[in-house]
């Protein structure tokens, strides 16, 4: 679904990303660890067209988006949850939500979608006429997850969705990432500190370090890794 | 409710007061008789009222905090006149036919001296207005608005005088330049945000003003241009009465019709993406709102309206010259927008009608004009931070479990 192939990515002189070879298929959860500064938000935001790569192809649908524009590439499916969640703190979470919509215009369907997230996470329909801003941290990620699905991605890309989260939280919103995957086969891209969770989650996963990847294995056999063991784990 | 204790207070800051203004207020030293008056009576007018202001500022912060505990608590919290009379039609519509009726005979009653500050007033709420689509909508600081003003009335200006070209030809020529020029802003500050976008635009505005002033063969420097004919009807020119009253009156209209195009606006896809702009960039991208475009558009139809009005101002004073395009005007706009509500549209009215009209009306005052005009900024920040009205966004309901 998702190729990329030898993508390089720079911020000014300094080289984030060092030729990048990356797969993902459809109805995948992949995650991708590492330490700090090891690319991985640069990763998402090289698909995400925000920091378009210098050299290098991304194939989405086996259709290059190199060069495209982020909203372009948004309105081809891919959605991302920003890092620290940025949702609009004044709008409330039911404008939120529809911001999330955007660029779609099945007014039915969007309110039957805006239907499924408050069944996804009911406490957001209690909150719904609450401006974003007051919410919790939970919450906000919670709201920043259903907004982004509001688009009906077809790759949804995570940042660190456990980003300051509470362990209790944390296991909550992972168990909605695999419901999500699983009922709507929404494949998932999920950039993650916490290793363990995201390993126990995800179907397949790659570490990256330096701005390469070193690593790709299926989750489980990544969980025994004994370098990813001893380097991520904790262990 | 009042206690001890702040009357305290307000005692210790008159004593302050007077201690502080004694030399000033107090002593007068006479050098032509050599003698030092006492003016003991003064002290007791300082002390009286800084008693009384302090006394006040007090109690009405008190006033507040109570009402924010009573809110917190959950009580039911008591809609403010000002919001009633925007939403309960049995309010807001005899309000609106009032002021219908006032605006239509407005004219009729009053001497051409007042149509003329009204039609100034009016021309401010509507420069409001359009500064409000990028500053209230988009949430771009714009410190250099004045400059499309002066673009537009430059464009009546000079295609009048090199080509005789009329006022009604100029007019859609006039918004048209100013989106010319709100694109031609727009684009180098795309990938500005806050502090720097407004250093720009404030340098864009004096760029404007200062080639305005200095390109004698093109705009003829600091004399102006002159002569600028009244705007005619059919080719039916009026007198210098009949002309203001139908400049009024095209005023009028101009206003209703930015009104009704800014409120669609609002309410609009792209008016949706302006306010995500104005609330977090990084959500807007991810959301698949083009960030460009959205930019663009905020300045460019801001500009528009600027530039519309341009021509107007031009026709009504028929003279124009640099000076009346300088930065004191776009930080007028600037706080008429802030202080009236930023995105509201009535916000924006009330605050252009209060900053115009006022000072006209309390020339007396005039020379403790920038006094109080600080004075009342600092207490609206404190008690009205989000501006005399603020902005009531539609809120949409949502019928389900």
């Amino acid at each position: 679904m998702l190729k990329l192939r030898d993508v390089n990515t720079f911020y000014g002189n300094i080289q984030a990303l060092k030729n990048v070879n990356m797969e993902i298929s459809e109805g995948e959860i992949i995650t991708l660890i590492g330490a700090n500064g090891a690319g991985k938000t640069t990763t998402l935001m090289s698909i995400s067209g925000i920091i378009p790569p210098r050299s290098g192809e991304i194939l989405f649908m086996d259709r290059p988006i190199t060069g495209m524009r982020p909203d372009g590439i948004v309105s081809l499916g891919i959605c991302q949850v920003p890092e620290g969640r940025h949702i609009f703190p004044y709008l409330t979470v039911l404008e939120n939500l529809d911001m999330g919509a955007f660029l779609r215009t099945d007014k039915a369907e969007i309110k039957k979608d805006r239907q499924y997230m408050f069944d996804l996470f009911p406490i957001l329909a209690e909150r719904r006429h609450q401006p974003g801003g007051t919410l919790s941290g939970g919450e906000q990620q919670m709201l920043a997850i259903s907004r982004a699905l509001m688009s009906r991605p077809r790759l949804l890309l995570m940042d660190e969705p456990s980003l300051g989260l509470a362990p209790l939280i944390v296991k909550q919103i992972f168990e909605i990432i695999k419901k999500i995957n699983t009922e709507n086969n929404t494949t998932i891209f999920l950039v993650e500190q916490n290793a363990n969770l995201a390993l126990q989650v995800a179907h397949r996963g790659y570490v990256m370090e330096n701005g390469r990847t070193t690593l790709t294995d299926s989750a489980t056999n990544l969980l025994t890794d004994e370098k990813v063991k001893k380097a991520y784990l904790g262990m | 409710m009042i206690k001890l204790e702040e009357l305290k207070k307000s005692f210790l800051v008159s004593v302050w007061f007077m201690f502080l203004t004694f030399p000033i207020m107090v002593i007068r030293v006479n050098p032509i008789e050599k003698v030092v008056e006492w003016r003991w009576k003064n002290i007791l007018i300082v002390g009286a009222g800084s008693f009384f202001f302090s006394f006040l500022w007090r109690y009405l912060l008190l006033r507040r905090e109570t009402g924010r505990k009573k809110m917190e608590a959950g009580e039911i919290e008591k809609i403010p006149l000002s919001r009633r009379i925007l939403t309960e039609p049995k309010m807001y519509i005899p309000a609106l036919v009032c002021i219908a009726v006032f605006a239509s005979v407005f004219p009729f009653v009053f001497s051409i001296y007042q149509i003329n500050i009204m039609v100034t007033a009016i021309i401010y709420v509507v420069l409001g207005l359009g500064l409000n689509i990028v500053v209230g909508l988009a949430g771009l600081l714009d410190l250099g608005y004045v400059a499309f003003y002066a673009v537009g009335a430059y464009s009546y200006g000079l295609l009048n005088y090199h080509f005789n070209l009329g006022f009604w030809a100029v007019l859609p020529i006039g918004a048209l330049l100013g989106v010319v020029f709100g694109i031609l802003l727009g684009f180098p500050v795309l990938r500005l945000r806050g502090d720097y976008l407004a250093i720009v635009t404030l340098g864009f505005g004096e760029i404007i003003r200062l080639i305005l002033e200095n390109w004698n063969e093109f705009s003829f420097g600091p004399s102006g241009i002159a002569n600028i004919p009244r705007p005619s009807f059919f080719g039916h020119q009026f007198s210098l009465h009949a002309a203001t009253v139908y400049i009024y009156f095209l005023m009028i209209a101009l206003t209703l019709l930015t009104i009704f195009v800014v409120n669609r606006l609002q309410n609009s896809r792209i008016g949706r993406a302006w306010i995500a702009l104005r609330e977090d960039e990084v959500a807007c991208q991810a959301m698949g709102i083009d960030k460009t475009k959205t930019k663009l558009t905020a300045f460019a139809l801001g500009a528009t309206w600027a530039g519309m009005i341009g021509v107007i101002f031009a026709a009504k004073t028929t003279f124009i010259n640099p000076a009346s395009f300088t930065f004191l005007e776009s930080a007028m706009i600037l706080s008429i927008v802030v202080m009236g509500g930023m995105g509201s549209i009535i916000g924006v009215i009330i605050g252009a009608l209060v900053l115009i009209l006022l000072p006209e009306y309390l020339r007396a005052f005039s020379d403790y004009r920038m006094l109080l005009f600080g004075a009342i900024l600092v207490i609206m920040m404190v008690f009205r931070p989000q501006g005399l009205i603020s902005n009531v966004r539609r809120t949409y309901k949502f019928e389900g479990r």
